[in-house]
């Protein structure tokens, strides 16, 4: 070995560049792998627009419906129900949705785009459980003031009848409202709104 | 880089860890021979395929489904629904039969220098021992995609354990935890593939290189350059692996994925040789394809099976065709190590054996003839004897002196100018005119230097023979 | 050593030229031919799915791949009622497809995988009448064979020529009743049929192959400046 005469600016600089060229090379090969853990076709094909026919849907009945594997309720509201909303707005932590997430044609006093019928993803903005519907008024374990609404088992949080969240509660926002749209008078599509 | 912080955070961690130490031993201060050839890039090249596996194995587990219902579609959804999941499979399917190509190699180097001999006869022990876990997990790996192909092989390699005696169909039945390959076998594949074996082919590998560099590599003379220190204490023909070899490795790393990639992106099937077409069907236990003969690296072990007429013993043979590698340090006992200073007999078993071992290969692939059963039995005794006679047709050999110190290698800068001259031999300039009025000055094949060529080439040979 | 030498290579001789093969028509397709695909994808539809699936690919990949509005490929290609997330499934009911045919109809999505593309070509334009089977139809590429011929309306009727007459040994076929289209149309169809089918082995395929010159001449850089880098430091070693 003979390191006398050796161009060291060379070396360095041969150094640099393989280190840079090698850093891009490693960057190009990190996507495929990275990319690779996200939603593939088919968890984006089970995220398709999901059609539901409302004729069936009884004044004051639930049902639930799957869109991208998450429940959606849709709610057929009597007119007594909807007229808990105005008087409980001063107990509530976002009366008017201006925190909360929802098609901008749904923020409005019932949170939808028809008055009774209540579209909203069925899970706790919380850490995700999805609350029970409790349409009773004054139920022994919800106290005297309960006008209906949605109750959360994991940590209690309490919403309206239009997943409008109580004051001092785990939950920071009412419940999101899924992107929908009307077919026609009795059809609705979730998650699409265009 | 050189903040005072910095520097801190370094010390702590070398208080506390032998970084710099295991840096020196195995790098920086770890030295070997410097006249590494061609044949010394397959150890890190081999590493390299073993990250490969290890990164794409882990990234396909994510989205695959070890079921009998769910595992052929799981593999097509990984290729088509899931981003950049055809590019992962490929790479590990790529990767398998890179594997056994680097791996052949790299133990073949070991036949030419005599690697495995004195003092390295541990290195060569742990190294088979990678090879049986390679090949364990390259069989259990081709069971999952659940194709046609690897369901009926796994059916084939099971059926073989039930030849062994007495135990046999317990032992068969045990593997398969089924009457037939089922959901059961393939569940237990997968955990032995993802798993078990994995865990033990790391360990080894640690082995293989900590017994390494405890004695120091070989080299193409076959020489221990321990023997020649100088005034430090430093092998005098030797050189610190990094940054010698490290930048060197780059270059031989750039080299090999360069051809990789050519399969990868352009033929990842290779003509059914790395993915068979077969596999492309979905594993039916009713009916069994038409010609059925494992991936390319097992068949010359395949064909030892075939050639045998009995099963137990067929099953023998392919087992004794493996494990009589294990005893090459031992069958082996010339002193002489490298190829460059041994005698004629050698160089030709070593050829009679690539021979063997290349036929074999080729005769696994095919259906099963009559006269390829007869050619299949030749080379068996070919592969058998190139190991079992080696004690006695190695007293015969002749050996040249081996030098005292190494002998330099020409690199491909000194051999440009032969590689141009071989080139100018064989081409003549012809000038050719074409339709357009434009003159093209071509260099043909030129058919007297041709055959001048290959006569030279012919006489080159039989020399190195001898 | 020498004899041992011509034994072994003689005997490869022999085994090599023992395995012969029928000859296969060559299928002249072009998977990067976004207009044939279309057609493929239309005449796959309309005659193959029916009985086979394509459970691996869905509209949405086409209309992406193939370069096509959804709303095209709704249109055009998928039957009536496929959402454009669907895969290309069949309607027929497996038992009844068994009592049918006598077997289920594979799923293509990997045929061209497992048969190759020239295989199909020749295939499809093998039938040929046959009075003793029950569809009417028989195959010399796949003798015997399930399936009726879906094309005949379009192809025609074929006989075969026989030069082993006894054995039934099927030199070659010719048409006996002209279809709808003129045998160069036919071939077309043909080849676009096998074109998607192609594709639809592996989708990712045109991509694969668009990104392999870029990746191999990335490595030539990386490759190039690692030899220099390589040659400047083995300068210290005499």
């Amino acid at each position: 070995m003979n390191n006398s005469g050796v161009d060291k600016t060379r070396r360095q600089f041969l150094t640099n560049a393989l280190t840079v060229v090698g850093a891009v090379g490693t960057g190009f090969v990190t996507v495929p792998f990275l990319s690779q853990m996200q939603p593939s076709v088919k968890a984006k094909a089970s995220g398709a627009p999901v059609q539901v026919n409302l004729s069936r849907l009884e004044p004051g009945q639930l049902i639930r419906v799957e869109w991208r594997g998450k429940p959606v309720w849709i709610l057929n509201r009597t007119e007594a129900a909807l007229s808990t909303l105005a008087p409980l707005e001063s107990e509530l932590s976002d009366p008017n949705s201006a925190e909360s997430l929802q098609p901008a044609a749904a923020q409005n006093s019932t949170r939808s785009l028809k008055p009774e019928i209540f579209v909203a993803i069925g899970l706790c903005t919380h850490l995700g459980c999805s609350p029970t519907y409790r349409p009773e008024i004054a139920p022994t374990d919800l106290g005297k003031d309960w006008q209906g609404g949605f109750f959360c088992p994991c940590h209690g949080s309490k919403f309206d009848i239009a997943g409008r969240v109580y004051s001092s509660m785990p939950a920071p926002t009412n419940l999101e409202i899924p992107p929908y749209r009307y077919i026609d008078d009795n059809t609705i599509v979730i998650g699409d709104n265009a | 880089m050189n903040s005072p912080r910095f520097n801190n955070f370094v010390n702590w961690i070398l208080a506390r860890f032998p970084l710099t130490k295991v840096w020196n031993e195995h790098l920086a201060e770890y030295y070997a021979p410097k006249n590494f050839n061609f044949w010394y890039f397959f150890g890190s090249l081999a590493l390299l395929v073993l990250v490969n596996q290890f990164a794409t194995g882990i990234m396909l587990t994510i989205n695959y489904k070890p079921d009998s219902a769910l595992a052929f579609d799981s593999v097509e959804y990984i290729m088509r629904d899931v981003d950049w999941g055809w590019l992962i499979r490929y790479m590990h399917s790529t990767g398998a039969s890179a594997f056994f190509i680097v791996v052949y190699l790299h133990m073949f180097r070991g036949l030419l220098y005599g690697s495995f001999k004195k003092p390295r006869e541990l290195v060569w022990i742990f190294g088979m021992l990678i090879y049986v876990c390679l090949m364990a997990e390259a069989f259990m790996g081709y069971l999952l995609p659940w194709g046609q192909m690897s369901y009926w092989g796994a059916q084939v390699i099971i059926s073989l354990f039930s030849a062994i005696p007495i135990v046999g169909e317990d032992l068969s039945l045990w593997i398969r935890g089924d009457y037939v390959v089922a959901d059961a076998t393939l569940n237990r594949f997968f955990a032995f593939h993802v798993a078990a074996i994995p865990l033990v082919l790391v360990l080894l590998v640690f082995l293989h290189i900590v017994a390494l560099h405890q004695v120091g590599s070989n080299n193409p003379d076959g020489i221990e350059i321990k023997e020649n220190k100088g005034p430090d204490g430093i092998p005098v023909d030797g050189i610190p692996f990094h940054p010698y070899y490290t930048v060197k490795d780059i270059v031989g790393i750039c080299v090999f994925i360069f051809f990789f990639s050519v399969v990868l992106f352009y033929m990842p099937e290779l003509e059914g040789y790395f993915l068979e077409h077969a596999n492309f069907i979905p594993a039916d236990p009713l009916q069994t394809p038409e010609h059925i003969a494992p991936l390319w690296y097992f068949t010359p072990f395949y064909a030892i099976l075939r050639a045998v007429p009995d099963k137990f013993a067929g099953v023998l043979a392919m087992g004794g065709a493996i494990f009589v590698l294990f005893l090459l340090p031992w069958l082996d006992t010339v002193k002489v190590k490298s190829i460059r200073y041994r005698g004629g007999i050698y160089k030709k078993a070593l050829f009679l054996f690539v021979i063997s071992f290349f036929g074999l290969g080729y005769l696994g692939m095919q259906a099963p003839t009559p006269s390829a059963t007869i050619a299949a039995r030749l080379l068996t005794v070919v592969y058998f004897s190139f190991f079992l006679l080696m004690p006695i047709y190695t007293r015969w050999e002749k050996f040249k002196t081996v030098p005292k110190r190494l002998t330099s290698n020409s690199s491909i800068g000194d051999r440009l100018p032969l590689i141009k001259q071989a080139i100018s031999d064989i081409t003549q300039d012809t000038v050719v005119t074409t339709k357009s009025g434009k003159t093209l000055h071509l260099k043909t094949p030129n058919p007297s230097g041709l055959r001048s060529a290959s006569v030279d080439l012919a006489k080159k040979m039989k020399d190195s023979l001898d | 050593m020498k004899t041992l030498l011509t034994v072994i290579f003689s005997l490869f001789a022999f085994t090599c030229s023992a395995s012969g093969k029928t000859e296969l028509m060559h299928a002249d397709i072009d998977i990067s031919d976004n207009v044939s695909l279309k057609r493929g994808a239309e005449h796959y539809v309309t005659y193959c799915l029916g009985c086979h699936s394509a459970k691996h690919i869905r509209y949405l990949r086409i209309a992406e791949d193939f370069e096509l509005n959804e709303d095209v490929v709704l249109k055009d290609i998928a039957p009536v009622g496929a959402s454009i997330y669907d895969p290309m499934l069949s309607a027929m009911d497996k038992h009844d497809s068994k009592h049918w045919f006598g077997n289920v109809p594979p799923d293509l999505s990997l045929i061209a995988r497992s048969r190759g593309s020239d295989w199909l070509y020749t295939y499809l334009k093998s039938f040929y009448r046959d009075s003793t089977k029950t569809h009417g139809t028989n195959n010399a590429l796949f003798k015997d064979v399930g399936m009726p011929n879906v094309l005949w309306k379009l192809q025609g009727e074929q006989v075969p020529h026989y030069s082993d007459a006894e054995n039934q040994v099927i030199d070659s076929l010719s048409l006996a009743r002209p279809g709808e289209l003129s045998p160069s149309e036919f071939d077309t169809v043909v080849t676009d049929l096998v074109n998607f089918l192609d594709y639809v082995g592996e989708p990712a395929k045109l991509k694969r192959q668009q990104m392999g010159k870029y990746v191999l001449f990335f490595i030539l850089i990386l490759g190039f400046i690692g030899y220099l880098l390589k040659k400047e430091y083995w300068k210290d070693i005499h």
